[in-house]
């Protein structure tokens, strides 16, 4: 292999050895070989293996809706003005004609009416941001559910909710810039928002909107941070996010001849490579598609942002839904101290709420690894059900969220429901924190039962539809003996006991080394593990096996008269 | 001639010319007079008022009271001082006679007729004041310059979306109330809508917002609506549909893809 270390004179052993060096190699492959190490880079990353399976392709979602982000962005830039100098509209869009408004509106309206194809350019850039974060949001799922972020890819996952929140912003940024009625309500929410943080709240809002809100620099900036500053910190993050992803390689569901220590799958090339480009063209394909049919932020029936103004369903986009929710719904708080107004009711939601979310998300992975005390490498990725605490953490996280979604959409489920607005809050205020709870327990208990299935399924194999009766008139459901291969799949699951309290000293009264295992690390490690359901041991199949046909025997003779409850004992409820 | 002269001087004469000068005096006033037009238009008026009368112990007595005082009971406020506007745009939009009490009169079917509804509305307007039935030239956007009407459209920011929502698609309001939507209406509906301010809705008398302006935003509305839209509209409720959709059409198509895709393996 062509290194970098033959032109070293130190070593003319290495050179010796390395066979492209010796004789030029041949062909455009060749002519860069010489310049740079890259068939051997291309050999290997066209070999590499890619597991087969849908939800592999969410982070890929995820990129092909930034790259088309990017795309429709520089067309936008080349026609957008970021300014706050006021004009008076004098375009295409007459029910606009005379109104006083920014540049920035005007310029957008002029995308929207007298640039060809300006309109479908600015649908589609709106809906592929709206995908690009809600991919991200899916693919993250799927990373948790899966348990993807343990050792070794927890910088990874950081990196992730990294690219996540700066998605957030990004967006945000992007639906400020046409300073419209809606994106200019969404400032004077941020604006609020920076008010909000104690002690430093007002001087923040003089720094970032240059003194009193909406003063006539904050488009200008937030142009600068759309355009060039987060989309600069995305490729980066990106960027490193793909790079660990190939050092780390692919994780891959259980199963046969999959472990810990190897990736199976396709060779990249040219299978995956046809089909990963394939997918590109579906997902720009889907979001023009979108752009064309599906009207999306017509800022011209919004009109030009006017502080006097306000419109019934002022939303921000979905990904930050769930901050107007909490804000929505929490009740009035404020304390005044000292001539100072410290508004909880602001920030507790606002700034608390972002906060505790990335926070959490950040911190997942090294709280589980505190826990288990699971510091092994993992590869082979977890069914949720062999998970099932994480996995109801999981599902309450999301009702939370859901929960908090909902409320900043009140109003319209109020009219859409016709039910009163404030029973809508009134019961979101509560659903807040109960439907967590009752989603963790219901979760659970559902990965148990799964769980259970899982072992009877291995114990008695699966059920293959054929009713047999007897000679003496009973009647059973045959069973047949599971695949290996699905065998295997229900059974590789570790199943780490909790953690035990370790005594300070060992036995002869020696301070052991290493951690001490503390009393609420164990509580909390044996609340992680509880209930399990034990996977069947290989003695447990054998066991089975006699045991089945005793079973069946059982079953054939039922008294007369229990036929249906016979035929019922044979498990044929679930087909 | 001579008669005349001679008879000036008649002892009678004063006295007479007295008398027909009062009569004539008293038959002009009689004719200029307002007050005595009565004759036709009078027993009109009359005659209609005792039928919304009648119409009104029927139809509306049983909450608002017979002589329109209201009833605390039935919840239903007192109609003195509303105008015939107001009966005009309740009883024409069907919210009125409310069939049980709701937290808000929805929009209905109208079961009178006009002369029923003009009844109506002269009887209560005869228990005082409030503002009258406009006619067509107060309401109609017929003739408005395109800055005119893109006036209209910011003194509709200004004043309505608040509750009505950007483009009239409605919103709601605290107590399970709701600002209706304002699509497919007649001018007249928004004129009187404006100037009697029904249940929550704040009245917009002709000092706030005199009738050109009204006219306007009449004008601004109908072509709003009939303005092509740039796709489906999703409802026209902003970003939480277009979010609802993001996820629907756009999340779930691509997922779908995705299945697709790694379906059809190459097989190990
Ligand atoms: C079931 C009881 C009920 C009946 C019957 C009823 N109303 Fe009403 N009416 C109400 C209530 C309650 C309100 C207040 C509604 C609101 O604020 O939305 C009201 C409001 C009104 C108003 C608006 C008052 C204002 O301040 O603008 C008018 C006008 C009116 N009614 C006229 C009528 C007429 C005319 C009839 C008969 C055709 C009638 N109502 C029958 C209950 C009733
Ligand atoms: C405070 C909120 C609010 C504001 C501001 C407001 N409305 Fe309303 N509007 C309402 C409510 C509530 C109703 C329904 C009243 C009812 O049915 O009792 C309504 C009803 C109407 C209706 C009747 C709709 C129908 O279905 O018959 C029209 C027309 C209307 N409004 C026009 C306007 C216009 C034009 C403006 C601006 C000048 C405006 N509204 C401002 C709350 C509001
Ligand atoms: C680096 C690439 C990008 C560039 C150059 C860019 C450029 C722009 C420009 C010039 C506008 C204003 C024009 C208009 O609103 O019509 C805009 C709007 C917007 N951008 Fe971007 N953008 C980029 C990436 C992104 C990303 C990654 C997101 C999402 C997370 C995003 C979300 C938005 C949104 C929501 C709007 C408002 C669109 C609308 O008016 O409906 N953009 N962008």
């Amino acid at each position: 292999m062509a290194r970098p270390a033959q032109v070293s004179p130190e070593v003319p052993a290495a050179q010796a050895l390395s066979a492209p060096a010796a004789a030029p190699a041949a062909g455009v492959g060749g002519w860069f070989d010489d310049r740079a190490p890259v068939s051997g880079f291309a050999k290997k990353a066209l070999r590499k293996a890619f597991p087969d399976h849908w939800s592999f392709l969410l982070g890929e979602v995820a990129l092909y809706s930034f790259i088309i982000l990017l795309l429709t962005g520089v067309f936008l830039t080349v026609w957008f003005k970021p300014s706050m100098a006021e004009v008076e509209y004098a375009g295409t869009y007459q029910l606009l004609h005379g109104v006083p408004m920014s540049e920035a509106f005007a310029s957008t309206l002029a995308i929207s009416f007298d640039i060809r194809g300006g309109l479908l350019v600015r649908q589609i850039h709106h809906w592929a941001a709206m995908l690009f974060v809600a991919s991200m949001t899916v693919h993250m799922l799927r990373v948790f559910f899966t348990g993807a972020f343990r050792k070794p890819r927890e910088v990874n996952w950081l990196i992730g909710v990294g690219l996540l929140s700066m998605g957030l912003v990004e967006g945000f940024a992007g639906y400020s810039l046409p300073d419209d009625l809606l994106s200019g309500t969404g400032l004077r929410f941020v604006d609020g928002l920076v008010r909000s943080i104690p002690i430093i709240g007002t001087w923040a809002e003089f720094f970032i909107f240059n003194g009193e809100f909406p003063g006539d620099l904050v488009i200008p900036r937030l142009y600068m941070v759309h355009i060039l500053l987060v989309p600069g910190l995305l490729l980066g993050l990106i960027s490193a996010h793909m790079a660990l992803l190939v050092y780390h390689k692919h994780t891959h569901f259980p199963g046969p001849g999959r472990k810990d220590t190897n990736v199976v799958g396709g060779p990249l090339f040219p299978v995956y490579v046809a089909k990963a480009g394939g997918f590109f063209f579906i997902v720009f394909g889907v979001t023009i598609l979108m752009g064309a049919l599906m009207q999306i932020n017509p800022v011209w029936l919004f009109g030009p942002y006017n502080p006097a103004q306000v419109t019934a369903g002022s939303q921000p986009d979905w990904y930050m839904g769930f901050v107007e929710g909490a804000i929505r719904i929490i009740p009035n708080w404020e304390t005044h101290l000292l001539g100072t107004t410290w508004s909880w009711n602001i920030f507790l939601p606002g700034v608390g709420l972002m906060g505790l979310l990335f926070t959490g998300l950040g911190l997942y992975p090294f709280i589980e690894q505190w826990i288990t005390g699971d510091t092994a490498e993992h590869h082979v990725l977890d069914r949720p059900r062999n998970v099932p605490t994480r996995t109801a953490l999981g599902v309450a996280g999301m009702t939370c969220y859901a929960m908090f979604w909902l409320s900043g959409g009140n109003d319209i489920l109020a009219t859409q429901f016709g039910v009163s607005l404030n029973d809508v809050t009134q019961v979101m205020r509560v659903a807040v924190f109960v439907a967590p709870v009752i989603a963790f327990i219901v979760t659970k208990r559902l990965c148990l039962s799964l769980q259970r299935k899982d072992r009877e399924r291995v114990l008695h194999g699966s059920e293959s539809g054929i009713l047999v009766r007897t000679p003496d008139g009973g009647y059973t459901e045959a069973h047949v003996p599971l695949e290996q291969e699905e065998a295997f799949i229900l059974t590789q699951h570790h199943q780490p006991a909790a953690l035990e309290p370790s005594v300070g000293t060992d036995a002869r009264g020696v301070r052991r080394r290493g951690k001490r295992v503390g009393g609420l690390r164990v509580r909390l490690s044996q609340w992680y593990a509880d209930g399990a359901i034990a996977k069947p041991t290989a003695a447990d199949i054998a066991d089975a096996g006699h045991h089945g046909e005793a079973a069946d025997a059982v079953e054939t003779t039922p008294p007369a008269g229990e036929l249906s409850g016979a035929a019922s004992s044979g498990k044929g409820e679930g087909h | 001639m001579r008669f005349l002269t001679s008879s000036r001087r008649h002892k009678a004469a004063r006295p007479i010319l007295v008398a027909l000068a009062l009569v004539l005096i008293g038959g002009l006033y009689a004719a200029v007079s307002p007050a005595t037009n009565s004759s036709a238009d009078d027993t009109t008026t009359t005659a209609q008022i005792a039928q919304g009368r009648q119409l009104f112990a029927v139809s509306c007595a049983s909450c608002h009271g017979l002589n329109g005082e209201g009833l605390a009971a039935e919840g239903a406020p007192s109609l003195v001082g509303v105008g015939a506007a107001a009966v005009d745009f309740q009883v024409r939009s069907g919210r009125m006679p409310m069939a049980n009490p709701l937290v808000q009169a929805p929009r209905k079917e109208n079961t009178f007729t006009d002369e029923e509804r003009a009844a109506l509305a002269a009887f209560v307007a005869s228990l005082g004041g409030g503002p009258s039935i406009p006619t067509e030239d107060q309401y109609t956007p017929e003739g408005l310059s395109e800055e005119a009407i893109a006036k209209g459209g910011d003194l509709f920011r200004t004043n309505c979306s608040a509750c009505h929502n950007f483009q009239g698609s409605g919103g709601a309001l605290p107590n399970g109330k709701v600002a209706p939507p304002l699509i497919g209406l007649e001018a007249i509906d928004i004129y009187e809508a404006m100037r009697t301010g029904p249940g929550q809705m704040p009245i917009f008398n002709g000092a706030a917002i005199p009738d050109t302006d009204v006219q306007a935003m009449v004008g601004y509305l109908d072509e709003l609506h009939a303005q092509p839209s740039a796709g489906l509209t999703l409802g026209g409720l902003g970003p939480v549909s277009e979010g609802l959709w993001a996820w629907i059409a756009g999340m779930g198509s691509l997922v779908l893809f995705a299945m697709w895709i790694t379906s059809k393996a190459a097989r190990k």
